[in-house]
């Protein structure tokens, strides 16, 4: 017998605000229920591993150096991303960053300071696992080689609790590009999973045409996001825009994160691209640095970030177009 | 006979004449425009509608790029190689071409901006 499948008690990743980037739940409902269970335990055998409760959080353009009207405190919103998020009452297992880690610095020495200090400030997250990949100003005047030295490999993938993650690099040939060579590699990469499989794609610029003018598109995103069309359940998450945006494009749903060091205007409000200026009686306004508090949490004094649900993700949408395969394909619940 | 002259003489050359004075005409405006960290010079340049123009851009110093999707610009800057690059606006407009090879922290103010009139 099938089962009716409710929407939400499927797979999901729900996006979080809590103010410093986004704080990812995946499947939080899985293990809730026998439906749940027998779900996960289905898309374990289809994908190789069931996916299993768990979230992480997104963290972007810390651009650690950087110093400047738009931002005179330097890394004082990175440290306090962090210790907001070693505060959290659930300990997330992952954190990402999506680029622009530093600022870049005409000095090779001064650079690869500025890359130590980073992983100084990011090493005091405690969570079990720290993933990035280099934005522009990391990798963009020495095709990434500092980068590789301080965190290794630009791109690669892993898998985490039946989510497959892929970090994708369009910053290293100085041009906004993934590259003929890497879009080959994704294709090999993915081409060992279902079309149900669970993906997160973290890249530093929009894989879509956001702002061309403003730089922030992929010359070859195109390719890219053809090659993980037929895939159900795709989650990109990218940075450089230095502000929150959603997009929905066929099956995959990109989330752009704030940055954590000064942020940029909306281009569609007719603003110019320079970065909102700096605010002495609210330091860390539009970098995402608001903590928004529980209500019921807040007369007790507790400053833990608000949990508050927000249409952030495919999950619910993919997640059930997945199910809907899958009953097709006559696999029984 | 005489008439197959006549043209030899008189209309054959006239049509060479024309024909050179439209080569003339249709010898595309040519604008110079120079790249350097991290602006381009001249800031602005002002074309028209359906009017064929021929821009010779060149890096000064590092390698730039010049990026004007409505104009189909998408070329990199090699220092000392110009770039000959010919474009026929077809919609007027105020349009913004960026430098998008990364050249430094102030890499994203390099803007070119391009009157079409």
């Amino acid at each position: 017998m099938k089962d009716v499948v409710d929407r939400r008690s499927f797979l999901k990743i729900a996006g979080t605000s809590i103010g410093i980037g986004a704080l990812f739940h995946v499947a939080p409902l899985l293990g809730a229920s026998a439906n749940g269970r027998r779900i996960a335990a289905m898309l374990g055998k289809k994908n190789g591993e069931a996916p299993t409760p768990f979230s992480f959080v997104q963290l972007s353009d810390t651009h650690v150096g950087f110093s400047g009207p738009p931002n005179p405190l330097g890394t004082q919103a990175f440290e306090k991303a962090v210790d907001l998020i070693n505060g959290l009452r659930e300990r997330p297992d992952l954190v990402l960053f999506t680029g622009d880690l530093t600022h870049d610095s005409e000095n090779p020495g001064e650079h690869a300071d500025r890359m130590r200090l980073f992983q100084k400030i990011a090493g005091h997250l405690k969570v079990p696992l720290i993933k990035s990949v280099p934005g522009e100003h990391d990798a963009g005047l020495d095709g990434g080689k500092l980068f590789r030295d301080a965190f290794g490999e630009t791109h690669y993938s892993f898998d985490h609790r039946g989510v497959h993650f892929i970090a994708l690099d369009n910053v290293s040939l100085a041009r906004p590009n993934v590259g003929p060579e890497q879009i080959a590699w994704l294709k090999k990469d993915l081409s060992r999973f279902p079309t149900t499989a669970p993906i997160v794609v973290f890249t530093h610029r929009p894989l879509f045409d956001l702002r061309p003018d403003w730089e922030w598109f992929t010359g070859d995103g195109d390719e890219v996001m053809n090659a993980l069309a037929p895939y159900e359940n795709v989650t990109v998450l990218y940075g450089h825009i230095h502000r929150e945006h959603t997009h929905t494009e066929g099956h995959a749903t990109h989330h752009a994160a704030r940055s954590l060091i000064f942020a940029f205007p909306d281009p569609e409000a007719g603003a110019p691209k320079k970065p909102i200026p700096f605010d002495p009686q609210k330091p860390f306004e539009n970098l995402g640095l608001r903590v928004v508090e529980e209500p019921g949490r807040r007369a007790a004094g507790n400053s833990s970030p608000r949990i508050e649900e927000v249409e952030l993700t495919l999950r619910e949408y993919a997640g059930t177009v997945g199910i809907q395969q899958l009953l097709k394909e006559g696999v029984s619940l | 006979m005489k008439y197959a002259r006549f043209l030899a003489l008189v209309l054959l050359p006239a049509l060479v004449v024309t024909a050179r004075a439209g080569d003339r005409d249709e010898e595309p405006r040519t604008i110079t425009v120079t790249a350097k960290r991290f602006e381009f010079v001249p800031s602005t340049i002002t074309l028209k509608k359906g009017e064929t123009v021929k821009l010779l851009v060149t890096s000064e110093d590092v390698t730039h790029g010049l990026f004007l999707r409505p104009l189909k610009i998408d070329t990199d800057l090699t220092p000392g190689k110009t770039q000959e690059l010919t474009v026929t606006p077809q919609s007027p407009g105020t349009f913004t071409a960026i430098c998008h090879h990364f050249c430094g922290a102030q890499h994203g103010n390099m803007k070119l901006t391009v009157i079409v009139e």
